[in-house]
């Protein structure tokens, strides 16, 4: 998605929920009413935002496009079992201190040095590996960066423990070096997919918000905002059997994100509008899974197309 | 922070008075969210509807499951508010919401309490061994107790999983830079020593799933006691009780006092000797939980005895969805140990084949047992 060129980035904040919904339709999310609440109050009290909801409702591009409304840089950190310190905050470059090292000695400048100094000298910014969560406190910028903070659920409870020190303080300390604290704390986003429940002292310091699927317009404006080549009427058709789908009790009931690779698909193969065949065809593109493909043809794919057909006259 | 004591503001009076409407149905809103909510008012327009539920929504609600009870608290208040009834503070608000519920069966009273059922009062010296084999079925309120006090002593640390973490060895495959490079400051930059490390290793989790339905009434009790000792005694472990329908007890087996532990989780869960639905409250289980994350690469125990009421065709689907992405599946049966046991309850016929461990579940020994396959268990 190409951010509208004609306008300026912005760096004021937002003064009502009304400014961010129309600043993430602009920059190609387009949000419930709920949704830009939250963004909106995690701007202007800065707390981070926590989203939870299913794969694939668009948690994840919240912060995309958060970062491209505002202008700050998107600093993602994808969460995993075991991530830790060295992974996510800081690392020292090693190979290069130790390279350092046996260069003072070899031009002799480390003879009168003691150990201390010689630590003074390794344990040196310069040797400092920023990783994303110093990367964001540490930017240095005017424009705040906005910091992703991906399935956070997958990592561990000691990692969420730091988490929460450094999203109530927006400082990181490194003990050879000392503080590092934000001119401007980032826009922070957090995700989960609730694997395991995220800690409540976390969850009490974010704001919270649980993302829905979209109702059937709101999806509609999303494809054909995502999918400009497609038509309106393709577009509803679409939304209208996904609207279908969801409603099938399926194991993985299709997101937006795949609401979009399917009409991406569709518009891809010339087609203007839904019939059995195609849908047959195209499948796999909503429906990641045998079982969710063989109840959908349980259900009959004639009845979708037509149920789709139905849907997409409608108009609200 | 805004003193207490001087004038509140509009929106103050509003956060608290909403707070307590909340609490009043039974939702934790906690002083600082309330704090957190009283800052957001003051960036939205109090006399919008919809700015003040989603502030609300964004600051005191942090589970989905939450919302539907907090939506109509909402619809209560605001009725209430626009009533112009915010004003007045005191005296506390009960306001009781009525919470409808799909069950018309188990009061949440009736499951506080032990099970009803009056034991045969005989004098009877409960020496631990006859415990250890006796069927809990025929336990007593006291036997059970001690039971308790064996199943806290079981150990359930299982089979470990590689760890992306490394931790220092002798003779490990990876150099380890940071260590030898402190060493080399050590002799004056020369790295003379190399240290190694290996990857570490970490613990699988557990998932439990008790099945509380009636025909399990006699065991349930007993083996919730020991999805206790296994939740308070071990780190990473689920626990979820499942009957009509599918509640995670996680949260209430985590206290270290069992009675306590147990009483939550019997308020907790409302259908306590319902029907059994295993087909469905797994799938919720895969659904909501499972398939997501929390059953990859875990051992799952399953505590029933696979009497199900509903349809076969969909517990095998949902046990086969299980076994793609959990470690192991262990089935515990209490009534394994009947003589000439077959699995001829329907479920329990369908489950079969997905399960890698099939257990007895009747007695304390048959539990240390379980506890044992647990901590060692390796994939066959």
């Amino acid at each position: 998605m190409v951010a509208p060129s004609n306008l300026q980035v912005i760096t004021m904040m937002p003064k009502t929920p009304a400014d961010v919904f129309e600043a993430l339709s602009l920059y190609g999310y387009i949000p419930d009413e709920g949704l830009a609440t939250s963004v909106f109050l995690a701007m202007v009290l800065q707390r981070p935002l926590l989203l939870e909801g299913e794969a694939g409702v668009g948690k994840t591009e919240v912060a995309k496009v958060l970062s491209r409304w505002t202008g700050g840089e998107l600093i993602r950190l994808q969460c995993y079992e075991g991530i830790d310190v060295s992974q996510a905050v800081y690392d020292w470059d090693y190979s290069r201190q130790l390279l350092h090292l046996r260069a003072s000695e070899a031009t002799g400048e480390s003879l009168g040095l003691t150990t201390s100094a010689l630590e003074q000298q390794l344990y040196h910014e310069r040797f400092l590996l920023k990783r994303a969560l110093l990367k964001a406190i540490d930017h240095g910028n005017e424009l705040p960066p906005v910091l992703l903070i991906d399935e956070v659920d997958r990592a561990d409870d000691e990692f969420e423990a730091y988490l929460l020190e450094v999203l109530s303080e927006y400082q990181v300390t490194v003990p050879e070096l000392g503080r590092f604290a934000a001119a401007k704390p980032p826009i922070v986003v957090l995700t989960s997919n609730r694997t395991r429940d995220v800690h409540d002292a976390l969850k009490r310091r974010c704001l919270y918000h649980w993302v829905e699927h979209p109702d059937f317009e709101r999806e509609v404006r999303i494809v054909r905002m995502r999918v400009p080549q497609a038509l309106d009427r393709l577009a509803r058709q679409v939304a209208g059997a996904v609207e279908t789908l969801r409603g099938l009790n399926l194991y993985k009931p299709p997101g937006v994100a795949e609401t979009i690779d399917w009409a991406q698909a569709l518009a891809a193969m010339g087609v203007n509008e839904l019939d059995e065949r195609t849908v047959n065809a195209t499948l796999g593109t909503v429906l990641k899974y045998r079982e969710d493909q063989d109840r959908t043809r349980q259900h009959g794919i004639a009845d979708l197309v037509k149920q789709a057909f139905d849907r997409g006259i409608q108009t609200s | 922070m805004t003193d207490t004591h001087t004038e509140h503001t509009p929106a103050e009076r509003m956060a608290v008075a909403f707070a307590r409407v909340l609490r009043g149905a039974g939702l934790r809103a906690p002083t600082g969210s309330v704090l957190t909510f009283v800052d957001a008012l003051g960036r939205l327009h109090l006399d919008s509807r919809d700015e003040v539920y989603w502030a609300g929504r964004a600051t005191l609600v942090r589970n989905p499951e939450d919302i539907p009870l907090y939506d109509r608290s909402f619809q209560v208040f605001w009725e209430f508010a626009s009533g112009g009834h915010v004003e007045e503070p005191e005296p506390p608000m009960h306001i009781t919401l009525a919470v409808d519920d799909d069950s018309d069966e188990g009061d949440a009273d009736q499951g506080g309490s032990e099970p009803s059922d009056e034991p045969q009062i005989t004098l009877r010296f409960s020496a631990m061994e006859v415990l250890r084999h006796k069927d809990f079925a025929n336990y007593s309120l006291e036997e059970l107790r001690d039971a308790q006090e064996l199943m806290s002593r079981l150990r359930f640390i299982g089979p470990p999983r590689r760890s992306f973490r490394n931790h220092r060895s002798r003779r490990g495959r990876k150099p380890d830079l940071p260590a030898t490079l402190r060493s080399a400051l050590r002799t004056g930059g020369e790295p003379i020593r190399r240290h190694w490390k290996e990857p570490g290793d970490r613990l699988r989790r557990l998932v439990l799933l008790v099945d509380v339905s009636g025909s399990m009434e006699p065991y349930a009790r007993a083996l919730l006691r020991f999805v206790h000792a296994a939740v308070s005694g071990r780190q990473k472990v689920e626990a979820f009780a499942i009957g009509t329908r599918l509640t995670r007890v996680t949260r209430e087996l985590d206290s270290r006092d069992p009675d306590k532990a147990l009483a939550q989780a019997s308020t907790r869960v409302q259908d306590w000797s319902g029907g059994t639905r295993l087909g469905e409250s797994l799938r919720n289980f895969n659904d909501q939980w499972g398939v997501r994350g929390m059953a990859r690469g875990a051992i799952v125990v399953v505590l029933s005895d696979g009497w199900d009421r509903g349809d076969p065709q969909l517990l095998a689907d949902e046990m086969q969805r299980l076994q793609r992405i959990a470690y192991h599946i262990i089935w515990v049966n209490p009534l394994k140990v009947t003589p000439g046991y077959a699995p001829l309850a329907r479920g329990m016929a369908a489950a079969l084949p997905y399960v890698d461990s099939f257990v007895e579940g009747h007695s304390m020994a048959a539990m240390e047992e379980l506890a044992a396959v647990i901590a060692t268990e390796r994939r066959s």
